[in-house]
């Protein structure tokens, strides 16, 4: 069944989506798989062992289920500092 | 508030009235400036770009985390947000405590939690026009820990 999330994109993944964040319909069942989705689609750079996944403003793993209505992000290497 | 985004310029002065109190012997800051290199290459400004509601949980978290490990008083961590000049201050982080050595401590404790974990990102503007967001260069070191491993 697919689900309805709300993805949000930062810094190198913002520039190479065009987006600051985007409704999104996924079939995928984890935060993983739905990264591996839309890297396809958009050919991100980078791979899924460089990032980090929010959902929900926490920090979650990758294989937290993606549930209908989840704000999920995917941190890029961070920089602060 | 001990963990604060701001876009504008940093004011240690005004941040230092009234932290801790007058059992506090000590107080350490740290400045964190932009620097005109970085890895060989001449900077000419940056832009930082934040997760705001989880770089302020963490933030906080990193904070409050400091003072179980060390014996301070009070302790406030500041980082900007947006565009940033050469020799601006990028973060600053105070820590006010009874004594010297938690004071130090717990400020390096701060500024080096903030640095690995808060979802802020830095893209770097050169002097030949190029511009790069750092640390996301592909094929870079791997960092966070990728499917198949737990992260939280």
């Amino acid at each position: 069944m697919k689900k309805t999330v709300r993805v949000r994109y930062f810094a190198i993944l913002r520039e190479q989506r065009g987006l600051d964040e985007e409704t999104f319909k996924t079939g995928a069942s984890t935060a993983g798989e739905l990264y591996e989705e839309l890297r396809s689609i958009h050919r991100f750079t980078l791979s899924p062992g460089r990032l980090r996944v929010s959902v929900n403003d926490d920090f979650e793993p990758w294989g937290t289920p993606v549930r209908d209505g989840d704000v999920i992000v995917f941190l890029p290497p961070v920089a602060g500092g | 508030m001990d963990f604060r985004l701001t876009n504008r310029a940093i004011d240690p002065a005004a941040l230092l009235g009234g932290l801790g109190d007058w059992g506090a012997g000590a107080c350490v800051t740290f400045e964190g400036r932009v620097r005109n290199q970085n890895a060989g290459r001449s900077v000419k400004a940056l832009d930082y770009e934040v997760y705001a509601p989880l770089a302020e949980r963490e933030g906080e978290k990193i904070v409050g985390e400091a003072r179980e490990k060390f014996q301070i008083i009070a302790a406030l961590c500041v980082h900007r947000t947006g565009g940033v000049a050469l020799g601006d201050i990028a973060v600053w982080v105070a820590v006010a405590a009874p004594h010297r050595a938690a004071a130090f401590d717990a400020c390096r404790y701060i500024i080096d939690e903030t640095k690995a974990r808060l979802p802020i990102w830095k893209k770097e503007h050169y002097a030949d026009g190029t511009a790069e967001w750092v640390n996301c260069a592909a094929g870079g070191p791997k960092e966070g820990g990728g499917p198949g491993q737990e992260m939280k």
